[in-house]
């Protein structure tokens, strides 16, 4: 099979590709056989990553595997270098996963206005651009892929979104062209000092032949684009309004794996290849992202809409992941690829349900909605059971990304102070007692009670199979991953532990 | 001294002087509707003519001609495959413009042709007077091309404005290229550079300088020597207007390229300053001016304008010496050049085939286009979109090697100027993604029809938007040819 060792990783990333352009030659009339292309074509992208996953040597988490390194751009030196180890693999996993997710989803239920076929050819362009970012091992190659997800994006909620589109969209699309301009200039300055653009070769380096200056100033141009992406504190005011505009599939799209790029490429590149400037930068990592808990979770307990609650959620969530990186221990990066996995599965499905009471209610107002318990019981239930995993209950998904995290904070690196941590320590726990208020806040206003009399003639049907087969994969995941978490810790602890004994030591 | 005549180096030259005249010619003999076949005749001349340009790069020499005047190098045919290539582009979006209109038909494909092989010539010429020879069989024909709807006043306008322009410009080069000679005592860029780069230099020759650079700087619409091409642009027939912003502007470049690097490089202090000034105002104010227009034509000229200030960022910053920071800046420029002529002149194409149905190019009739042609509108975005520098779209690696070349530099100016490019390059987002939204997200004001787009002009748009695509995702087709040219001999 060494045919399959050195396309596999290329086949994931373009089929979507292929998929899309055989999509676009179908007439627009046929709408089933476009329906299916593009359902076949994710199913197909998320086989290919299974068996990625069945051939990958978890003995060997550590280094890179499907190692593929192919002349490109030669006259800037930079290369088709892709490859996975232990961290990209889950996060390549989910992609594929929630991917086909969506398409089902959408199989019914396409936001006005009805045109499948150019809805479902931006999901499969999406897709590569995810999934080409997770598996880059050039520093161009990556900030291609990365700016491929935005024009897709832009467009999702500029077409289909609520009323607000034309301002979400171009709020989005502004904001993280603008911290990706200067991460370009962050590679390219690493470039400069280094001479290659090449991640494992730099990693390996360390930040050998960048003086420490030098590496703080690239590291804020890299903290710029992938902050933005995040998103952190201060840079996140564009991420409620463009959930709140998305259509569904868009939100879940964009909170299950496009704020991932952000933290992926902290612990991709930033970490591993300026260690000196990241001990520097942590502290200030780690007060933006307890700010980023507190200030997600006050803000979740003023919102109105159900939607932009979670959105906001998802700036506290994304908090937790940060604090685990800013510790720069194992236990801490460990936590943050967890809570990047399960923050994807479990507000990707909360959005699904958004969505769902929205497009039954025609309102995601919390005041004027109730009782979802008695109306749609099923659909009450499954909130419920997600809030619960959100926020960060034992024995479900969310709980393996925080807790670790806070723990991390209580001992992080040796180079880092320790009395600052332990306070974002204290910090970061009362945020999940927060983040408990607002998800049980959100449950009964949603969930439990009566329903409101405007609604109570209204026919509400319950969970629908297109729902139930979308959905029911991603409840198990987030029951299998509380109950046996080392599915997820077990593939990256290698790689973790790798990554920061050669940048920071152990 | 008897020149010695190498056919094969001048056979793209030879052929293409061949075919004007046989255009001229024929359209002579030819009945009122037999006179669209003198354009089928000029495309298969300028593809003739690239024939010979493939040979000599595959023969690989060097060619010196005319005691150094005339050089067939790797450079030069580079920038004269780009320019045939782009003429080509120009006659498949004139084809039905041209033969619907009320228009002579084999006078234009006459002119456009005349002003190619001024394009040929200049890619070749190191002497002063090669140059402004060149220069001049670029210029005069398009004087009259853009004047060419001849009932129309603001045709005349157009024409008769970037006349006096040109000639203005003419003529203060002709004066800079006096003081030069003056000093130099000789025509020949190779001479020039040694005077130039001597100790001691009088401050009269670099007023020199300065005067031949600004008298270019009019042909390729900087900033402040630009106020003639919006309303040239607008005035003039659209696919003149887009042989004007891509050609015309590439030939007045390279012209610029060849002075620098080949005349004037030891002596950065006479033309550095001017240049980043130039640079820096040309981006600015274009992209400033473009946010506010309501036409598409005027806005994708103030858009040539800014983007003629990012192709001048690496001459800006390009050190002196030889090192590879030089060798970057010049790949920086050709690379620039081409994928800037790729997408600016598909753009020109889509806006034309848009206004065969609504007749005019005001924004607001971009309005809800999808709905009628989806596949212009999602076209005409990748364009737009690649103007605007967004992977995977070619732009991006325009905008790349321009900001490398920056950081090679690495001197204060020149991070000074990448960061002004850098917030341009977001500012200018923002008016190509407002025509992007017009086509996409609006709704229309009525029903409308479909836009019928000719066999031509969709070829033209299929090609640059391949282009576009292809050297996006795959840079090093285009990267390649930028190494291959580097260096002016």
């Amino acid at each position: 099979m060494n045919w399959f060792d050195s396309w596999a990783l290329t086949l994931v990333t373009f089929i979507p590709i292929v998929g899309m352009v055989v999509m676009l030659i179908i007439p627009r009339k046929e709408e089933y056989s476009i329906k299916v292309v593009a359902l076949l074509t994710t199913v197909v992208t998320f086989g290919v990553s299974v068996a990625i996953a069945a051939r990958f040597d978890y003995d060997a988490g550590g280094g890179l595997q499907f190692d593929v390194d192919k002349p490109w751009i030669d006259t800037i030196s930079s290369r088709y270098h892709v490859g996975i180890d232990g961290i990209s693999l889950p996060l390549l996993l989910l992609t594929t996963f929630i991917t086909v997710a969506c398409v089902i989803y959408s199989w019914n239920h396409f936001p006005k206005p009805h045109t499948p076929k150019a809805f479902l050819a931006l999901i499969l362009v999406l897709e590569t651009g995810m999934v080409g970012t997770f598996i880059a091992q050039d520093l161009i190659l990556f900030f291609v892929f990365f700016e491929i997800v935005l024009l897709p994006m832009f467009f999702m909620i500029g077409v289909w979104g609520g009323p607000n589109r034309s301002y979400a969209s171009i709020k989005f699309f502004l904001f993280t062209m603008f911290g990706s301009a200067f991460m370009l200039l962050g590679f390219l300055a690493i470039f400069w000092q280094t001479g290659t653009f090449d991640i494992p070769e730099l990693s390996a380096m360390a930040g050998d032949g960048i003086v420490g200056s030098t590496q703080n100033l690239i590291f804020a141009g890299l903290f710029l684009g992938f902050a933005i992406k995040v998103p952190m504190f201060p840079f996140h005011t564009w991420l409620p309004d463009a959930h709140t505009e998305a259509p569904t599939v868009g939100s879940v799209l964009l909170a299950a794996v496009l704020l991932k790029l952000g933290t992926y490429g902290f612990v991709r590149i930033a970490l591993p290849v300026l260690p000196d400037a990241a001990i520097d930068w942590a502290p200030w990592l780690g007060l933006l992202a307890v700010i980023g808990i507190i200030y997600g979770a006050l803000a979740c307990l003023a919102q109105s809409d159900m939607k932009r609650l979670i959105a906001f959620s998802s700036v506290a969530h994304m908090g937790f992941v940060m604090l685990g990186i800013a510790t720069l221990t194992d236990i801490g990066i460990n936590a943050a690829v967890f809570g990047m996995v399960a923050h994807g599965l479990i507000t990707g499905m909360l959005f699904f349900l958004a969505g769902s009471v929205g497009e039954r209610y025609g309102t995601r107002e919390m005041s004027r909605l109730g009782g979802l318990l008695t109306q749609t019981p099923r659909l009450g239930w499954i909130l419920g059971f997600l809030a619960m995993a959100s926020l960060g209950l034992p024995g479900l998904a969310g709980f393996w990304g925080e807790f670790p995290a806070i723990l991390a904070a209580y001992n992080p690196l040796d180079a880092l102070p320790l009395e600052t941590f332990r306070s974002y320590m204290v910090i970061a726990a009362v945020g999940t007692v927060l983040a408990a208020g607002y998800l049980l806040w959100m449950l009964q206003r949603v969930a439990m009670g009566k329903v409101k009399p405007e609604f109570e003639q209204t026919d509400v049907h319950d969970i629908n199979t297109a729902e139930w087969i979308a959905w029911s994969p991603i409840l198990l995941f987030v029951l299998a991953l509380g109950v046996y978490p080392d599915i997820i810790f077990g593939v990256t602890n290698d790689a973790v532990a790798q990554l920061t004994a050669t940048a920071f030591g152990g | 001294m008897n020149p010695r005549f190498d056919f094969h180096a001048l056979a793209p030259e030879l052929i293409l002087t061949g075919v004007i005249l046989v255009v001229l010619v024929v359209d002579l003999f030819l009945d009122e509707e037999e006179r669209w076949r003198t354009s089928r005749l000029a495309s298969i001349g300028l593809l003739a003519a690239l024939i010979p340009v493939i040979t000599l790069a595959v023969d690989g020499n060097d060619r010196v001609m005319f005691g150094g005047a005339y050089v067939v190098d790797d450079y030069a045919l580079v920038m004269k495959g780009f320019f045939l290539v782009a003429a080509w582009v120009t006659l498949l979006i004139s084809f039905d413009y041209i033969g619907e209109g009320d228009y002579y038909q084999g006078e234009f494909y006459f002119l456009l042709l005349t002003s190619t092989l001024g394009m040929l010539v200049i890619a070749s010429a190191r002497d002063l007077i090669t140059l402004f020879v060149a220069l001049e069989t670029i210029s005069l024909p398009t004087f009259v091309l853009a004047a060419w709807r001849k009932h129309d006043p603001e045709s005349n306008e157009a024409g008769l404005k970037y006349f006096l322009i040109g000639v203005l410009s003419s003529a203060v080069m002709l004066y800079g290229m006096s003081f030069v000679f003056g000093f130099s005592g000789s025509t020949l860029l190779s001479d020039i550079s040694t005077t130039v780069s001597a100790d001691g230099v009088a401050p009269l020759l670099l007023v020199g300088i300065f005067m031949t650079l600004v008298g270019f700087a009019f042909k390729v619409s900087a900033v402040p020597f630009h106020f003639w091409a919006p309303d040239t642009y607008e005035g003039a027939p659209t696919p003149v207007t887009a042989f004007l912003s891509v050609a015309s502007k590439a030939g007045g470049l390279v012209a610029m390229l060849t002075l620098v690097y080949a005349g004037f490089f030891g002596r950065p202090e006479a033309w550095q300053p001017v240049l980043w000034v130039m640079a820096a105002a040309s981006m600015t104010l274009g992209n400033l001016v473009a946010l506010r227009q309501t036409n598409m034509v005027r806005l994708l000229a103030y858009s040539s304008i800014a983007q003629g200030g990012f192709m001048l960022v690496p001459f800006a910053v390009a050190p002196d010496g030889s090192g590879t920071a030089a060798t970057s800046s010049f790949e920086a420029v050709v690379i620039y050049m081409l994928i800037y002529g790729a997408m600016n002149l598909g753009a020109f194409a889509c806006v034309i085939a848009i206004a065969r149905r609504t007749g005019s190019a005001e924004l607001s009739s971009y309005n809800g286009l999808i709905k009628s042609s989806p596949a212009l509108a999602v076209t005409f975005s990748l364009f737009l979109f690649s103007l605007a520098g967004i992977p995977p779209l070619a732009g991006w690696f325009a905008k790349f090697v321009m900001f490398r070349s920056v950081l090679d530099a690495g001197t204060t100016a020149a991070v000074v100027l990448g960061v002004i490019a850098a917030i341009n390059s977001v500012v200018a987002f923002f008016y190509y993604a407002g025509v992007s939204r017009r086509m996409i997200l609006e709704d229309p004001a009525e029903e409308q029809e479909p836009v019928l787009v000719p066999p031509a002009l969709n070829a033209a748009i299929a090609l640059t938007a391949l282009t576009t695509l292809v050297v996006g995702v795959y840079p090093q087709l285009f990267a390649k040819l930028g190494e291959f040219a580097a260096g002016v001999g």
